[in-house]
């Protein structure tokens, strides 16, 4: 059988889980209808043509973890901002953690998406927040929304400011042969609000696993958002990414995007800026090798006026690993004075790597500030010459000249321990010790 | 009085095409439709050698088979091609000795388009193969050109009398399936330009070809293929205008250009067909395949100014095949009204130590749309490869569109590949800028618009220079000073 008959079959197997009356089970089927007749994107679609899932598609995954796990919490220490207080929602292979978490209710909630689908109380909020700037008409979005069940669930009431960052984390066991996890994350930061969030996915042990996984982020007046993805997982593991942010008058979000590991990553980051004098920030660092393939592909969306966005990806490509870069600006006609800038800046180190990027302006105002840049190039070998010149052995000189490059992005990582944790992985990564912090 | 900006969009909406003229002379026009008979008579017409007709029906077989793309950023009703007339051929074929003998109405209309004949003759040094609806009625200053051994004629010609360097060279780069209008060209073409410059011979004039669709509900299919040989030089210009039109008219041009090593190859283009009035009614299509290959140490040079056609599709594209060649592409592309403009470039780097440099300017009033689309690609070989981007969109009122569409595929980490795109309005500081130093709006506008097409115009053939500043005038009239 076909993985996606499957997944059309096993929705059965959902309906055990849930309950039928909750507020979102009717857009669970029709949701499964759109994937029914879209199937899976193939490379023949435009928003797909430099990565194609046909491999990934081609094997069969469990949908269900068979039996819920367990884990000592110092085996996967490493993986917390463990030097600091935060609030934590753990999932292992797809299943709540009670054990390794640490949620809320006192003054901000700080839960799963399970229990405000099932209360009563949450009904309100479900009702106008779950599946609401999502883009239907995406089959990988409408396929994790027809198998909603279990994620995070963030609400941040008027002018509260959480004290402690957020950390929502998966984790796949490896029990599973090959698993298919579908986590749904909803994010409410009301009006005045601030939070910052971490987010990130992790297999523990080499398999196959593949998450598709939707956040929705509603950013209200003059709310501030700082969220920070790590993708630092195993050349087993699979990621895409849905996110979608709505942004209401003077609001504030900015997304970091670490791609620094894992077999296929794929992000969507979509950005739709309804009220005025908004401020949006997308930033990237990808840094790869191996056969990795990451897509970061955006969309900026200026409906309102006086608005600003910000885009910066940094990609530094080694062995065989592929990067595409696929940033759309959609400026309405209505959005007067937008200012947004997009940058794509890129390094390929062997031969083999390959790095496609296509940036889009699509512009219907005509009072407006936009402009794009991509680089594709190389380490610059005057700068290189100079550094071992200097007694700098080779490994650290480009080792330094990949930090300079990705430091614009990391220098506006306002969590300090986050900030070094990335810091460190890259030093990893590129195999030195510089001895200091960026 | 100050010229505001308003002003100047009211008078952009409100103007009519000028160049809007219908000469009268009688054709001798087929009946409507395309099939295969169709294709064998313009074939048999022509009087061509049997493997012209054939390889015209393979073209239009794989036509068949083809659908019309729609992946571009334009909507326009699909033309029937069934409704169109294939071939239209003004009636005296005779070879004229001199000027006098040719229809005074065909010079009337020279003359308003201010290209006299005697004065391109004597002044300006200009050899002119002008296509009057698919067949070239006048050429001058072959003999010259045919002293340095220099062929330039009409395709039609070439395939008479050069059959075996036009079979040899006829579709390799754009081949009869490479797309869909590309495959209806090769069917159907009625005429265009051939021209071959020999080994290490630099073409002493710039070549010109003046195009003009003039029969009602005909469809121009020009073919030109420009081949230079080692070391040689040629300049070419296009240069076009329609007159004023109803109904659709179809443009579906086929360009290939082949520079031989260490042939250099410059090919500008002015485009002005009909764009359609002011509401969108009528306006050319125009669906035009280019493409030009380099081998070692040659070069090839598209520059294009795009002010008509309601629908523009367009992408002059550079093969570079042999190490250390050069692609460049400068493109000014202004949209008005309703016209909608789909063009770019593709620069497919494959020799080693290539180059290439896009410089596209887009301009949109009125209502219309404006993409950029391009492609840079270095393949695993190119090395060293280089390549440079700019794309700059200028908009007028908050009712048009500007849109880029860049492409970029590396695949070699020693190519270095720069893009870059702008967009924005004439700044309100730089109109002040301009008033505060006595310079009146009107005359402001004019010097922002100028300067930001500047670096296109610049590459124009002194000639084309002055005609293509004088369609951004009529384009964007009493703005420009």
């Amino acid at each position: 059988m076909e993985f996606k008959e499957k997944l059309l079959a096993s929705h059965l197997a959902l309906e055990e889980k849930v309950d039928l009356n909750d507020a979102v089970h009717q857009t669970r089927l029709e949701s499964l209808k759109t994937f029914e007749q879209k199937g899976f994107p193939s490379p023949k679609d435009e928003a797909w043509k430099y990565t194609s899932l046909n491999a990934m598609v081609r094997q069969d995954y469990a949908l269900f973890p068979k039996a819920e796990t367990s884990i000592e919490l110092k085996k996967v220490k490493k993986y917390f901002l463990y030097e600091i207080d935060t609030y934590k929602v753990v999932f292992m292979d797809g299943v709540y953690s009670p054990f390794l978490s640490d949620t809320t209710h006192d003054g901000l909630d700080v839960c799963l998406i399970s229990a405000a689908l099932s209360k009563a109380k949450y009904r309100n909020l479900i009702n106008t927040y779950f599946n609401k700037i999502t883009n239907k008409e995406d089959s990988l979005t409408a396929l994790n929304t027809s198998y909603t069940l279990e994620g995070a669930y963030v609400y941040i009431p008027k002018s509260v400011v959480a004290e402690k960052p957020i950390e929502i984390i998966h984790f796949s066991t490896g029990k599973e042969k090959a698993l298919w996890l579908q986590p749904r994350n909803l994010i409410v930061v009301d009006n005045n609000a601030q939070v910052q969030i971490v987010e990130r996915h992790q297999s523990l042990k080499k398999h196959s696993v593949v998450t598709n996984s939707v956040t929705e982020i509603y950013a209200h007046q003059d709310a501030l958002v700082d969220y920070y993805k790590i993708q630092n997982d195993l050349s087993t593991a699979s990621l895409i990414d849905n996110t979608y942010i709505s942004q209401e008058k003077n609001s504030n979000v900015s997304v970091h995007t670490f791609s620094l590991g894992g077999k296929l990553t794929r992000n969507n980051l979509n950005f739709y800026l309804k009220g005025e004098r908004c401020h949006s920030t997308l930033k990237g660092v990808t840094l790869l090798e191996d056969r990795q393939h990451v897509d970061h592909y955006t969309l900026v969306d200026h409906a309102s006026p006086h608005c600003e966005s910000h885009q910066d990806y940094k990609g530094v490509f080694s062995e065989g690993s592929k990067g595409v870069f696929n940033g759309k600006i959609h400026v309405d006609r209505l959005a007067q004075k937008t200012n947004a800038f997009q940058q794509s800046n890129n390094i390929l180190l062997d031969d083999k790597a390959t790095v496609n990027t296509k940036p889009q302006l699509e512009i219907f105002a005509d009072d407006v500030k936009c402009s794009h840049g991509c680089t594709v190039g190389q380490l610059d070998e005057d700068a290189l010459f100079y550094l071992r010149s200097r007694g700098i052995p080779k490994k650290e000189a480009k080792a330094l000249m990949t930090y300079a490059f990705a430091n614009n992005v990391l220098e506006s990582v306002e969590l300090p321990v986050l900030k070094k944790r990335i810091n460190k992985l890259i030093a990893e990564k590129l195999g030195v010790n510089l001895g200091f912090d960026l | 009085m100050a010229y505001t900006e308003e002003e100047l969009k009211k008078e952009l909406e409100n103007k009519e095409y000028e160049y809007g003229f219908y000469t009268d002379i009688d054709s001798d026009t087929f009946p409507v439709g395309l099939n295969e008979e169709v294709v064998r008579r313009i074939s048999q017409k022509k009087n061509e050698p049997d493997w012209m007709t054939q390889w015209r029906l393979k073209a239009f077989e794989a036509w068949k088979n083809m659908e019309e793309p729609d992946w571009a950023n334009v909507q326009y009703k699909k033309p029937d091609y069934q409704a169109i007339s294939y071939y239209s051929a003004p009636k005296k074929k005779d070879q004229y000795k001199s000027l006098d003998e040719v229809d005074p109405e065909l010079l009337k209309t020279f003359e308003k388009l201010g290209i006299s004949l005697d004065e391109q003759k004597s002044l300006t040094g200009v050899a002119v193969d002008i296509v009057m609806d698919s067949v070239s009625v006048a050429t001058t200053f072959k003999k010259t050109l045919a002293e340095k051994g220099i062929i330039f004629c009409s395709i039609s010609e070439a395939i008479q009398e050069h059959s075996e360097l036009v079979r040899k060279h006829l579709g390799t780069i754009i081949p009869i399936k490479d797309n869909y209008f590309a495959a209806l060209n090769s069917a159907v073409f009625s005429d265009g330009s051939f021209c071959y410059i020999p080994k290490g011979v630099r073409c002493p004039m710039e070549l010109s070809t003046y195009f003009r669709i003039n029969q009602a509900g005909t469809g121009q299919f020009e073919r030109t293929l420009v081949i230079a040989d080692e070391s040689s030089y040629v300049s070419y210009l296009e240069g076009c205008t329609a007159p004023s039109r109803d109904e659709n008219q179809l443009h579906a041009a086929v360009v290939e250009l082949i520079a031989l090593d260490n042939a250099e190859i410059k090919y500008s283009t002015v485009q002005n067909w009909f764009p359609g009035d002011k509401n969108g009614k009528g306006g050319v299509y125009n669906f035009v395949t280019k493409r030009g290959i380099c081998h070692n140490n040659s070069k090839i040079s598209w520059t294009q100014v795009e002010t008509g056609s309601a629908v523009t599709w367009k992408y002059p594209s550079c093969i570079l095949k042999g190490n250390h060649s050069i692609g460049e592409f400068y493109s000014i592309a202004l949209t008005n009204n309703h016209q909608q403009a789909d063009t770019g470039t593709k620069m497919i780097h494959i020799g080693e130590n290539t180059k290439s440099t896009i410089i596209s300017k887009g301009i949109s009033a009125g209502q219309s749309q404006n993409s950029y689309r391009g492609l840079v690609q270095v393949h695993p070989k190119a090395t060293n490869a280089r390549n440079f981007s700019q794309c700059d969109s200028l908009l007028m009122g908050n009712h048009c569109g500007a849109h880029t569409f860049p492409y970029i595929e590396v695949k070699n980490k020693t190519a270095q590949i720069e893009h870059e795109a702008t967009t924005s309005k004439i700044g309100e500081d730089q109109i002040f800028y301009c008033n505060q130093r006595g310079i009146d709006s009107e005359k402001a506008i004019a010097l922002v618009v100028n300067g930001f097409s500047k670096e296109v115009l610049n590459k124009l053939p002194m000639e084309f220079a002055v005609e293509a500043q004088k369609l951004l005038e009529i384009s964007l009239e009493g703005s420009v000073g």
